[in-house]
């Protein structure tokens, strides 16, 4: 009993991140953003959000763990956004391939991630390991009282609130797609931008603003990894491909972001289930490790044999819209 | 034809006009403009960190690219490795097959060399080793690459996703090899293979340690073009990449087509795959491929797939990789720098390319 509730946390702890990398790439590519740099936006949230913190944390006598927070949110977010910026511009005005930025996104991101992680502490004048334990700490904060109860409280309730978050956003995305005017108007952007144009929809706007937005999301993954989950720390390449994992969950859920929120939880089982397989050598657990990308290619082949029109990418999915060239 | 920047009507604004065509001398000019920006740019960020003044780091740059006999080397056999990866994307690409696979596509061409240099080290004469190196790494690649092509083929299955998928699935492969093969037990990591009786490695020709991969490369970019070219398959591939509706319309086969090019394409990055292993790491990990295949898709696309060009790009990106690797080591700093130098590069050379797509002119009213 005991092992399948720590197995279940620490799927909910391996899906979040990946969570919100799907829910933001959802919002990206419902405009019709194929956004590849994701998995760089991600690495890029993580480390801003810990410089902020870290800068703070050294910054001041008493750092305090909720300004801590509140700064490397903010920076974390902002740097993503920016990022997600920069491919707006690349792919919306200058009309450059969707695939070819984001590719070059994801490894600017990565290593702007890595270059910062392994460097930060040296060129702020330090030496060692960064840490921002106190900021950490705020992150790591279980809801109180709630997360006592016995088993429920340790399934439901012992997470920290970017957790809580994430679902919340995840729900939300998807009211927002589906019921809103916005929201509406939105997926007729991605789906065909031509029409949405006629319409007198701001395409460009739309692309802009939901890429940016997505990527801000995204960029919290990151955020929550190098917090929540680590700790306040940074290894290189720690992150790992969960980037990529994100954009498969997005296949995976069908590009609804609420069917998200299970898929997470079920490729985080995944990515973490040779941990608790018995008698697996570790050359086996290596195998076992493939498993969510598996599930991603059947999904991906059964929703294009299926061929139904729900469950179907945005229509103009990684094509750049110009007006004058209909 | 106009588009208007700002909706409202003025007396005087500015709009987009595509230019009909441009002039070889005036593109190359746009493209230089945007690399020396970028490498401005460059020196703008490594500044403040490191103190050195700018020409320092330009010099520091140039000595860690080619600074020794031992650095030119190492620079030209990278250059070579990311080229011919891209000479392997380059039918694909033309088909508009959108292969971000070459990732994976070169690991089981990798994996497959090692695994031959293991089991047949000791078996064959190294000519013919080479030989079955280069069949089982080109098998190896191309079953990586057609299994997606096949899926696309037949029922429209997203290659962009699939590709990107069979990368991680090649990356846990290899996982799995390197520790079935391991040595010391328990290293996690594989070690120089035939170290002692260099079985498998590429023999030095003229001297040169990597001649035989220069020899190599250039065969295979030659065939490549020229099959792209002057054959029908090159012409068929030419036809379903501009419009799958006159493909079809001329009796084109546009599923075998399809799976005829991914089966290259694929072959290629394997055999690319064997070039890392055989002709210069000796060695297999997770990171043989590093990253190069993604590098590899934006230097083909930005060259227009025109085989000088794609030299140049990869030539500049590796030089400035390796320049930023000497800069961060000099001041400890994490060689990831090298990852922000090419990134920044590539983003002003995508950026460029609008401007040679399109004018900008001011109409007055």
């Amino acid at each position: 009993m005991n092992v399948i509730l720590i197995f279940i946390q620490k799927a909910i702890a391996q899906g979040i991140s990946i969570l919100f990398g799907a829910v933001g790439e959802i919002i990206t590519e419902k405009s019709g953003n194929l956004n590849l740099g994701i998995p760089g936006l991600m690495y890029m949230g993580g480390i801003a959000g810990l410089m902020g913190a870290f800068l703070y944390e050294k910054g001041v006598e008493n750092p305090s763990p909720f300004k801590g927070l509140i700064i490397s949110f903010i920076c974390a977010f902002i740097c993503a956004v920016l990022g997600a910026f920069l491919y707006s511009v690349l792919t919306v005005t200058l009309r450059a391939n969707q695939n070819v930025v984001g590719l070059a996104l994801t490894i600017f991101g990565v290593g702007f991630g890595n270059f910062f992680g392994g460097s930060i502490s040296k060129i702020a004048g330090g030496v060692g390991q960064i840490s921002v334990a106190v900021t950490a700490s705020a992150y790591q904060t279980k809801i109180p009282l709630l997360s006592k109860i016995p088993i429920i409280g340790q399934t439901l309730f012992s997470y920290g609130f970017l957790t809580y978050l994430g679902i919340i956003l995840a729900i939300l995305t998807t009211f927002f797609l589906n019921k809103t005017q916005i929201g509406l108007n939105l997926r007729s952007v991605g789906e065909d931008p031509a029409a949405a144009d006629a319409a007198g929809i701001d395409v460009a706007k739309y692309k802009y603003l939901s890429t940016m937005l997505g990527g801000g999301i995204a960029g919290l993954g990151g955020l929550y990894f190098v917090m929540e989950y680590l700790g306040g720390t940074w290894t290189n390449n720690g992150f790992g491909d969960r980037g990529w994992l994100a954009i498969a969950l997005v296949i995976f859920a069908v590009w609804n972001s609420y069917n998200a929120i299970r898929g997470s939880i079920l490729f985080g089982a995944l990515y973490i289930l040779y941990l608790y397989m018995e008698g697996l050598s570790r050359g086996s657990q290596e195998l076992f490790k493939m498993l969510p990308y598996v599930v991603t290619i059947i999904v991906l082949i059964i929703t294009s044999m299926r061929n139904k029109r729900e469950s179907q990418p945005p229509k103009s999915l990684g094509q750049a819209y110009f007006r004058e060239e209909r | 034809m106009n588009i208007r920047i700002n909706g409202k009507r003025k007396k005087n604004y500015i709009y987009l006009k595509k230019r009909d065509q441009i002039s070889m001398k005036k593109s190359i000019g746009i493209r230089i403009i945007a690399i020396i920006m970028a490498l401005i740019f460059c020196a703008l960020i490594i500044i403040p960190i490191t103190h050195l003044n700018p020409l320092q780091i330009y010099l520091e740059i140039i000595n860690g690219a080619i600074g020794n006999k031992r650095r030119i080397w190492v620079t030209i056999k990278d250059i070579l490795i990311l080229f011919i990866i891209s000479v392997g994307l380059v039918p694909a690409y033309k088909m508009k097959f959108w292969n971000i696979g070459a990732e994976g596509q070169i690991l089981m061409g990798g994996v497959a060399t090692a695994a031959a240099m293991i089991y047949y080290g000791d078996y064959f004469p190294n000519w013919l080793l080479l030989v079955i190196i280069f069949i089982v790494s080109s098998i190896a690649g191309m079953i990586w690459g057609v299994i997606p092509a096949i899926f696309k083929a037949y029922f429209n299955t997203n290659e962009t996703l699939f590709t990107l998928m069979m990368n991680y699935i090649a990356i846990q492969i290899v996982a799995f090899c390197v520790i079935f093969w391991e040595k010391p037990k328990g290293s996690n990591t594989v070690g120089i293979i035939n170290s002692a009786t260099k079985q498998g490695w590429f023999p030095p020709i003229f001297n040169l340690t990597y001649g035989m991969n220069i020899i190599l490369v250039l065969i295979i970019t030659i065939l490549v073009f020229i099959y792209l070219k002057y054959t029908k398959h090159g012409y068929e591939i030419a036809v379903v990449g501009s419009s799958i509706n006159t493909a079809k319309y001329i009796n084109i086969n546009v599923k075998k087509v399809i799976i005829r090019t991914m089966a290259l394409s694929g072959a290629i990055c394997g055999l690319a795959g064997s070039i890392i292993v055989s002709g210069a790491s000796h060695t297999i990990s997770t990171a043989t491929a590093g990253g190069r295949g993604f590098t590899a898709i934006i230097v083909a696309w930005m060259s227009k797939f025109h085989p000088v060009a794609m030299i140049f790009v990869s030539g500049l990106l590796i030089f400035m990789e390796k320049g930023s690797i000497q800069i961060a080591s000099l001041y400890g700093l994490n060689e990831n720098a090298s990852d922000i130098i090419t990134g920044i590069i590539i983003f002003f050379l995508i950026g460029c390319e609008f401007f040679i797509n399109y004018e900008i002119k001011l109409k007055k009213d």
